[in-house]
């Protein structure tokens, strides 16, 4: 999975019906020590992650439709998990 | 899902089964900071809505493809929605 850190989220009206009401956030990828690895992703938000925090991304579709219950969601990138530590 | 910018379009004259109609546009890849980063792409456009100029999020592989219905329609890069705005709590320096 990806380590990253919530740097902010996207709005968007006009979107894939899976989309709808789901909250994307702007995350930055970090290595394994926790600084900025360079890329970032948009990801889904299934656990209420807030900017600043560092997260677990699942980066993978089948995984990714699985946890939004949609079978046809054009989605693989979803936030599982909030970090609390990390050594 | 990753940042784009709509810079034109693409008019085919013979696509395969399952893309006639489908916008192609050709979409410029952005950072999070919105700046232009990696060389631009034809983009299948499932909402059919986004236009030149407009930022759009979008998705590459399998997912791309479950964009447009009936899905697996071969495409590798689509618009998943159109950005109505980016908000950047945290600002690293680049």
């Amino acid at each position: 999975m990806i380590y990253a850190r919530v740097t902010g989220s996207i709005t968007s009206t006009i979107n894939h019906p899976d989309m709808d009401g789901r909250r994307l956030l702007v995350c930055d990828k970090l290595t394994a020590e926790g600084k900025p690895a360079g890329g970032y992703v948009i990801a889904v938000d299934t656990v209420g992650a807030g900017p600043g925090e560092t997260v677990i991304i699942l980066d993978e579709g089948n995984g990714a439709r699985q946890i939004l219950a949609r079978k046809d969601a054009p989605v693989r990138s979803v936030i599982v998990g909030i970090v609390e530590d990390s050594a | 899902m990753f940042l784009g910018r709509v810079t034109g379009r693409v008019v085919p004259a013979v696509v395969y089964p399952g893309l006639e109609g489908v916008p192609l546009l050709w979409v410029q890849p952005l950072d999070q900071h919105g700046r232009d980063q990696g060389r631009p792409f034809v983009c299948a456009d499932g909402t059919r809505m986004a236009g030149p100029g407009e930022t759009v999020y979008w998705e590459a592989s399998r997912e791309a493809a479950l964009t447009l219905t009936p899905s697996f329609v071969p495409v590798d890069h689509a618009v998943v929605g159109i950005v109505d705005d980016v908000r950047l709590d945290i600002q690293d320096a680049p």
